[in-house]
């Protein structure tokens, strides 16, 4: 669904990406590991279109969107969510979920004025689909109604995951999901994760520290060092791969 | 406490006056603006006329700073083009009945104050913060030159200023402050409500979305091209709105009404009313003009009318006046609103603990 071929991508001097390539296969989780300045944000980057690559093409369903901007990404139905938490702050949970939404519905300027009659209809039905879908499903009904600022940071990191699901993404794209989470929260995530999958058959990609839900979780997994992919493939494969343990706990003395 | 406040439905909880004391609040409002010309005096019909001008143009201000987070100094530019576009197509346009000038006339002065509010907006791509600030500044600049110009002084009048017609709406004449009054009363409120519907919809988020985190609302499928040009065309087009009332409401407007104190004052009014809230340029507004006259009159009280005095205390009200600028930026940065929200939450509650 997703392919990667042979990305390249510097900054200055700074080789990010040197010659990254992996296919995402639909309906699976794939997982990109790798230790810190790898280049794993970078390459969520580049997929999601804020970096534009030096050399090499993202197709996404076999078309070319390596040159595309980030709200068309969007629009073909990718979704993210951010490392470093990216809500909008200034509004309720629940105006934050609903932004999930924009491009499906339709309302223009002056019916936006008017907002009773077609804009009112879409925005009920938007309401919800969230409502039904999403919220009941993260279990975040009893916070559907606070301010971004008042909650805690496990619950902000949900309320993103609920904010790309309400895009209806057919690829969701998910930036360390569980960093900075205690045990109980990280498995609450991976279980969230899980459900997506099972239930909607949504296709997903990962980045993240914690192997322990890596190796449980993703079907395929990507192995980044220093911008290069030292390794792919199943999670079992990739545990045995020599490239990857010398990258991780250094080379036998 | 307020009982009966259990929603059933998502409709009813969408609804933006979902408990009594809102419904109270504007529904009073709406109801004291309606039976004002009754008691007002000429004196107060006037201030309220100048309120309801400035008031729609503030809430312009609103959409662009308040809830897309691009800061302008320049809107008293969109006001002056919406005044002389009123003015200048008013005299071009004498073909057509003296009923429906306003009709033709006002709508052209609205787009066109947005298409230069498109034009205006195409850096605020690039730059923000205080850059774009300085960027709508130099606009403005421009568009105030353009009018002193002695090349198109056959059109706007130049420096001296130009007579502006009176109104007409379909025969009936708005040549009294009263009846102007009604008319300006209506569009402030339509306004309001408008821009109030714009954020309970898809477009209003997205404007908002922008300001709060806009590589987020970019990943979302918002195009930032696309909202921020449509959000300065909303601004300036309200800005334009203003002007039009404006030249109606005045016998003669100068190039001089629309220059830099007037951006000012409108931003004023926006901050200390409250950013990227409904009414808070309601409250701003009321603030920028009333608590002047106020100042104004007391000052008169304690010099007892005495023109002597009065020389000396005129500054005075300035400093004053500033004095009390700063005073309500200290207490409550987040504007008047914050202050009513506060009110309104302890009333919901009441009799239990404020909170």
């Amino acid at each position: 669904m997703l392919s990667v071929s042979d990305l390249h991508l510097s900054f200055g001097g700074i080789k990010a990406l040197q010659g990254v390539s992996f296919d995402v296969r639909e309906g699976e989780i794939t997982g990109v590991i790798g230790p810190n300045g790898a280049g794993k944000t970078s390459l969520f980057n580049a997929i999601s279109g804020f970096y534009a690559p030096s050399e090499g093409t993202v197709r996404f369903d076999g078309s070319d969107i390596t040159g595309l901007a980030p709200d068309k990404r969007a629009q073909l139905g990718m979704a993210r969510t951010f490392q470093n938490i990216a809500l909008f702050r200034g509004m309720t949970v629940l105006d934050n979920i609903k932004l999930g939404g924009h491009t499906r519905l339709k309302t223009g300027l002056f019916s936006a004025f008017r907002y009773f009659g077609a804009a009112r209809a879409e925005e009920l039905e938007l309401r919800r689909d969230i409502e039904e879908r999403v919220i009941d499903f993260l279990e975040i009904d009893h916070i559907r109604k606070y301010p971004i600022t008042m909650l805690p940071y496990g619950l902000q990191k949900r309320v993103e995951l609920a904010r790309a699901l309400a895009m209806k993404p057919r690829l969701l794209m998910l930036d360390e999901p569980v960093a900075g989470m205690n045990r109980e929260e990280t498995a609450d995530m991976a279980r969230f994760i899980l459900d997506v999958q099972e239930q909607f058959g949504t296709t997903i990609l990962l980045v993240e520290h914690d192997m322990h839900m890596v190796m449980d979780i993703c079907s395929q997994i990507v192995v980044l060092n220093f911008g290069q992919q030292i390794a792919a493939g199943t999670p079992d494969e990739v545990s045995q791969n020599p490239a990857v343990i010398e990258a991780y706990l250094g080379a036998a003395a | 406490m307020i009982n009966g406040n259990l929603k059933a439905s998502y409709g009813a909880d969408e609804r933006v006056l979902n408990n009594r004391n809102k419904q109270m609040f504007v529904y009073g409002c709406l109801l004291l603006l309606a039976l004002f010309p009754l008691f007002a005096d000429d004196y107060a019909i006037l201030m309220a006329c100048k309120m309801g001008i400035l008031l729609i143009a503030v809430v312009g201000v609103n959409v662009l700073t308040g809830y897309t987070g691009l800061v302008s100094l320049g809107h008293g530019a969109f006001v002056a083009i919406g005044a002389y576009a009123t003015v200048v197509l008013s005299n071009l346009f004498t073909a057509l009945p003296e009923g429906v000038l306003p009709f033709v006339v006002v709508p052209c002065a609205v787009a066109i104050s947005a298409l230069v509010g498109i034009v205006v907006g195409l850096p605020s791509l690039r730059v923000k913060g205080l850059y774009l600030a300085v960027a709508t500044l130099a606009a403005s600049f421009i568009v105030n030159f353009l009018i002193e110009q002695e090349l198109f002084a056959p059109w706007t009048g130049g420096v001296v200023g130009i007579n502006t017609p009176v109104p007409n709406l379909l025969g009936w004449e708005l040549d009294t402050k009263r009846e102007m009054y009604g008319l300006i009363t209506v569009l402030a409120v339509l306004t309001l409500l408008g821009t109030q519907n714009l954020f309970r919809t898809r477009v209003g988020r997205a404007f908002i979305a922008i300001r709060d985190r806009d590589y987020s609302a970019e990943i979302l499928g918002i195009s930032l091209l696309r909202y921020k040009l449509m959000s300065f065309a909303i601004s300036a087009a309200f800005c334009g709105l203003s002007g039009a009332l404006f030249a109606y409401f005045y016998a003669r407007i100068l190039p001089e009404q629309f220059e830099l104190d007037l951006s000012l004052e409108l931003v004023a009014a926006l901050i200390v009313g409250g950013m990227g809230r409904t009414m808070g340029p309601v409250f701003g507004v009321f603030i920028v003009l009333i608590v002047p006259e106020l100042i104004k009159i007391s000052m008169g009280f304690a010099t007892g009318g005495d023109l002597e005095m009065q020389r000396y205390t005129a500054p005075v009200q300035e400093i004053v006046f500033g004095l009390i600028l700063v005073f309500f930026l200290l207490k409550e940065p987040l504007g008047i609103n914050q202050i009513t929200d506060r009110i309104l939450r302890s009333a919901n509650r009441w009799p239990f603990a404020r909170g």
